[in-house]
């Protein structure tokens, strides 16, 4: 009997807890994939604007070079 | 197009890492902590650089065999580049090393800077500063060509012992000396994790092929200015 009402009890920690969990979020939950895992995926949208353009001076200056070896010949 | 695929190949495996590197899971480690993403970074300069000096290496023996002066100029670029991404490497390993072996009071910034993988890295980057500095000495092209090639071959001798036997030898900070019980690190298949591993090796292609395409444009380039010299 005293192990059912302390598992009982346990339980209701457990709820209690994670109730009190959830009462800690004050902040309205929002479908925002940009500010989650601490905002993360803006880093990585910085980084690969980042590269995208290290790409593309880097592909223009191809197309130089090769305009260029074009009016030599 | 053809001829061009990987050059699409490294873009798409930069994003790879990128978005990987970021995003996937990796061990949880005391004091590296997230830091450890920077394997993806870091340490692929480093990659490229190696293979790049290799390649100028190759390039410098082959200018010997023949004395072909186009080969000088692929050996030269290969270098530049190199020691580009050496720099990046170098530059990159300060900013980790500050966060990551700087971690209680007793260490000090003299500590680090005596660190023997630190002190090496410099000095086979300063090997290679002086090939750049012998080049622009010569007003002799044929000159130049054979000097800074037989050079170019003893500095990348240098290489192994300043920045991999020594500091395994002496002990260091930097992961893979004695004192770290690592053995090779990134190489070796029991240390580096498996989840590191999906992202770590795409990205040392990615930014080798980077590398690659930089160095063809300057060697381009170069071949453009120096036509008349070579007759073909």
């Amino acid at each position: 009997m005293i192990k059912i009402v302390r598992k009982l009890l346990l339980l209701a920690t457990c709820l209690c807890s994670t109730a009190i969990c959830f009462a800690q979020d004050t902040q309205p939950d929002m479908a925002d994939v940009m500010r989650s895992n601490g905002k993360i995926y803006v880093v990585v949208a910085v980084c690969l604007t980042i590269l995208i353009g290290l790409f593309i001076y880097v592909f223009l200056l191809d197309r130089k070079i090769s305009r260029l070896e074009k009016n030599k010949e | 197009m053809q001829k061009n695929w990987w050059k699409i190949l490294s873009f798409l495996l930069l994003v790879y890492t990128i978005v990987g590197g970021f995003l996937l899971d990796v061990p949880r480690l005391f004091i590296l902590n997230e830091t450890i993403r920077n394997l993806y970074f870091h340490v692929c300069m480093w990659f490229g650089m190696m293979i790049l000096f290799s390649t100028s290496f190759v390039y410098s023996i082959k200018y010997l065999r023949g004395f072909n002066l186009r080969n000088d100029i692929y050996a030269h670029q290969y270098a530049a580049v190199g020691s580009f991404f050496g720099i990046l490497g170098y530059a990159t390993g300060t900013i980790w090393a500050n966060y990551t072996w700087v971690t209680d009071q007793s260490q000090s910034l003299g500590n680090i800077l005596r660190e023997p993988k630190l002190i090496g890295a410099a000095i086979a980057l300063l090997i290679y500063g002086a090939y750049f500095v012998l080049r622009g000495s010569f007003t002799d092209m044929d000159k130049k060509a054979r000097v800074s090639a037989v050079y170019n071959i003893f500095a990348f001798a240098m290489l192994f012992p300043s920045i991999w036997i020594i500091p395994r030898l002496v002990g260091s900070l930097h992961p893979g000396s004695p004192g770290s019980e690592s053995g090779n690190p990134a190489l070796n298949f029991k240390d580096i994790d498996s989840r590191l591993r999906m992202v770590f090796y795409p990205a040392i292609i990615g930014w080798t092929l980077l590398g690659v395409w930089i160095t063809t444009l300057r060697i381009r380039l170069q071949l453009i200015k120096d036509k008349t010299l070579l007759h073909d």
